[in-house]
């Protein structure tokens, strides 16, 4: 059973093999098709792991396939980690993805890069689950990376759209900056395991820090640090969430799949896995709850004042995730894990419901321009044969996104109506559906704390979660309730059921799926934690009705604070109710509390004001010109012209010409000797004989 | 009994007739000539040295030597001829002049 792990990564990327061949030819819809199945069968591996994890006493297993890296100390091999963690994540990631796959079938249809859609999202499951499935930290640090490009690759994916034409390439870039920060930290993380432990191998490493963790508590907190690092790129997390909501650029499809329900779990997945490790390190522990539990504040707080229908989810998506992050900070790691479950259901849903609006407002507008109608929104069709007129300036500035533009979508699209209240209703903790579950296990943990840090993680929840509710009852009245605000609106329909197929499976999740975990006082509770127990150390959590009757009156009270300030009198115009009563406060939360703008002077500025001075002063005028062009060039060259001119032509050559002229001009005097004439050598003969012999004749 | 200074005397005149026949004529045969007079002056101041030195009584090769010499000087002047009149021949039938002043091609 086990060794059927491999299967689970091959058959994904056996998909993408066969989209990257032939996914063109192919087309739509049989690229998706096949997309859809391999992602499918990587699922049913999943159960069957499951199946085998149950019927041999919850185990972990370890299944190599083959040696990677083998350096002196270091060996990594690929192997795959089976035990009750990384199956729930394998569950996760193939089930819900096999469904936004087929969702994504409808969603992507007719896009001239369908196929190429299909193979970045099996390459996507490929990559989360190496990340998942990895018995040591460096496929982890794989995954991770693979999971980052994906997203890359898929915000970016109508690279051609967006503000100006890049707007979605430049999305895609700050969020591959912005993961290498957090990347970095991991990477950091991973250096000091090594050369703590000398192994990057789970088992390897839990058992070092095990037996030596208490005594190298500032190890294991610089570690878990960097960890955090890590996690908060990859989760959205404060410092670096600023990401996420810019991700919302890429299809709905990849914003349900990888910006909410699985890619950005990966930081909570690395937190409890390495459990272990945080054991050791408190005050890291307390770092990450603190950092969760102001996420979730923040982000909630943005989300109010968000008109895109996405962004909002984004926020939303932040904010849960900081949940998460402070459960697993807090050590609840069961909670934490339980409510990354509950999320992915309910949030993938919402994600999906609202790309499946996103597409019904499209076609409402296509609709309109086909019919040749005027009036509040046009095809870009329609738009562009009457630009000349000038009369419809508004048409090209349309967002389907933005949720002043809906009103009564109920009416048209009753299916995702249902299914988006389900969502909401889930996100929002109402009893009982799945959100309230999880929920309330986080908010119990940080109750049952009893720490002044608990104390400061449950209040910032407990605002978050009135947020929550408060900002999901804002969306529900704005786009499904009232009056339609614009003509694309009144022609918005229900989307194909290929979509609405896996939104009611999401729905039933989103439903039930607190069920995975119910309250220990329930007969046949608590399921997720005794499975999760076999892995992780877990602190079972009593239920606590105060806690529950506390964050059930906060979101009612959220809820039907939503229904006075936007059901009661629905919107008609495009000014926020809000905007009127909260003033300042509202545009503070509507700039996302200026964070961007803040990054952008405190770090982007000053760093590009360095790079220029480094370019140009440093580089340019100091390097180039001056140390290179005028010291070292200029020396070289007025050294050279000293020999050459100098030494060489001075000296050396006019010593040498002058010997051979010497020598040109002797000879030149001398050739007259030779006269050719006889009798002057002879006389020349006479001459030396007689000299020779008055020198015999003198010298006697 | 002549003194022997005459004869070195003779020898003296005949060797700068010589001498100078060859500097001052062109004509390569008179050269020639010339050349002869001063080989056969030389010869003169030979045989007149061995019969001064020649000791009384004692007949020898050494006491000879002097005399030997004037056969060899005689052949090797033969020999000279020989091929000098060679030469002149060839001059003459390329340059159709025994001159030697008109022969100066080897003039640096």
């Amino acid at each position: 059973m086990f060794t059927l792990i491999p299967l689970i990564i091959a058959f994904p990327l056996l998909g993408l093999l066969i989209n990257v061949a032939a996914g063109k030819k192919i087309g739509d819809p049989w690229a998706g098709i096949i997309a859809s199945l391999a992602a499918g069968a990587a699922f049913v591996i999943a159960v069957l792991q499951l199946v085998g994890l149950a019927t041999t006493g919850f185990e972990p297993q370890v299944v190599k396939l083959a040696d990677w890296i083998v350096i002196g100390q270091l060996s990594v091999p690929w192997a795959f980690q089976i035990d009750t963690l990384s199956v729930t994540m394998m569950l996760l990631v193939t089930g819900v993805g096999a469904l936004i796959h087929v969702y994504a079938i409808g969603y992507m249809k007719g896009d001239e890069r369908f196929h190429r859609f299909f193979v970045y999202m099996n390459l996507f499951i490929v990559s989360m689950l190496v990340l998942v499935s990895g018995d040591n930290y460096l496929m982890l640090f794989v995954g991770w990376e693979g999971v980052g490009l994906c997203s890359y690759l898929l915000i970016g994916f109508w690279f051609d759209r967006g503000e100006g034409g890049v707007g979605n390439a430049r999305a895609g870039r700050k969020a591959f900056v912005v993961n290498r920060v957090g990347d970095f930290g991991f990477v950091l993380a991973m250096f000091l395991i090594f050369w703590a432990a000398k192994s990057l191998t789970f088992t390897d490493v839990f058992k070092f820090f095990e037996e030596h963790g208490a005594t190298m508590a500032p190890l294991a907190t610089a570690i878990t640090l960097f960890m955090m690092l890590g996690a908060a790129g990859k989760s959205a997390q404060i410092p670096l969430f600023i990401w996420l909501p810019d991700a919302m650029a890429g299809p709905t499809p990849v914003s349900a799949l990888i910006h909410a329900a699985t890619m950005v779990t990966a930081g909570i997945y690395m937190i409890v896995r390495s459990n272990v490790i945080f054991h050791f390190a408190p005050a890291s522990q307390m770092t990450v709850a603190l950092i969760g539990a102001s996420t979730a504040f923040v982000a909630g707080s943005i989300a109010m004042g968000q008109f895109d229908i996405k962004r909002v989810l984004a926020y939303s998506t932040i904010s849960q995730l900081g949940f998460m992050i402070a459960a697993a900070g807090m050590g609840a790691y069961v909670a934490a894990m339980f409510h990354l479950l509950t999320h992915a259901f309910f949030k993938a849903l919402l994600f999906l419901s609202s790309g499946s609006v996103i597409h019904g407002m499209e076609h409402g507008r296509h609709a309109l321009a086909a019919e040749g109608h005027g009036g509040g929104g046009h095809g870009d069709h329609a738009a562009a044969s009457h630009s000349g007129a000038g009369a419809h300036t508004d048409a090209p500035t349309f967002d389907a996104q933005d949720m002043r533009n809906m009103g009564n979508l109920r009416k048209h699209m009753p299916t995702t109506f249902w299914v988006y209240v389900i969502g909401s209703l889930a996100l929002a903790g109402i009893v009982p559906f799945a959100g309230f579950w999880s929920k309330d296990e986080i908010l119990t943990s940080a109750w049952t704390m009893g720490t002044w840090n608990g104390w400061v993680v449950f209040g910032l929840l407990l605002v978050a979660a009135f947020f929550t509710a408060f900002y999901m009852g804002r969306q529900i009245f704005m786009v499904f309730f009232g009056s339609e605000r614009t003509e694309p609106a009144k022609h918005a329909h229900e989307s194909p059921k290929v979509m609405l197929y896996p939104l009611i499976a999401l729905a039933v999740l989103s439903f039930v799926g607190g069920a995975l975990n119910l309250p220990r006082i329930v007969p046949g509770g608590e399921v997720l934690g005794r499975w999760i127990e076999h892995t992780v150390e877990v602190h079972p959590i009593d239920f606590n009705g105060g806690v529950a009757l506390i964050s059930t009156v906060v979101a009612l009270f959220a809820t039907g604070l939503s229904y006075l300030v936007y059901g009661r009198r629905p919107m008609t115009t495009m000014a926020d109710p809000l905007e009127k009563s909260l003033g300042g406060l509202f545009t503070f939360l509507n700039g996302k509390w200026y964070i961007d703008e803040l990054y952008q002077a405190v770090i982007l500025r000053p760093f590009e004001d360095i790079s220029r001075f480094a370019a140009y002063a440093l580089d340019w005028d100091l390097w180039h010109d001056m140390v290179h062009d005028t010291i070292i060039g200029g020396g070289f060259r007025r050294l050279a012209g000293f020999t050459a001119g100098f030494v060489d032509k001075g000296i050396v050559d006019r010593f040498f010409n002058g010997l051979a002229g010497f020598v040109r001009e002797a000879a030149s005097n001398l050739r007259r000797l030779q006269t050719g004439y006889v009798r002057n050598y002879a006389l020349a003969v006479l001459v030396g004989v007689l000299a020779i012999l008055s020198l015999f004749f003198f010298l006697k | 009994m002549i003194p022997t200074s005459y004869y070195i005397l003779l020898s003296a005149i005949l060797f700068v007739i010589g001498a100078t026949g060859v500097l001052i004529r062109r004509n390569a045969i008179v050269i020639f000539m010339s050349v002869e007079l001063m080989l056969n002056s030389a010869n003169l101041a030979f045989v007149a040295f061995a019969r001064q030195f020649q000791p009384v009584g004692a007949v020898s090769q050494a006491a000879l030597s002097g005399q030997i010499f004037v056969f060899f000087i005689m052949t090797v002047a033969a020999a000279e001829v020989a091929v000098g009149l060679a030469l002149i021949v060839a001059i003459f039938k390329t340059k159709h002049s025994i001159d030697v002043d008109d022969v100066h091609q080897l003039k640096g």
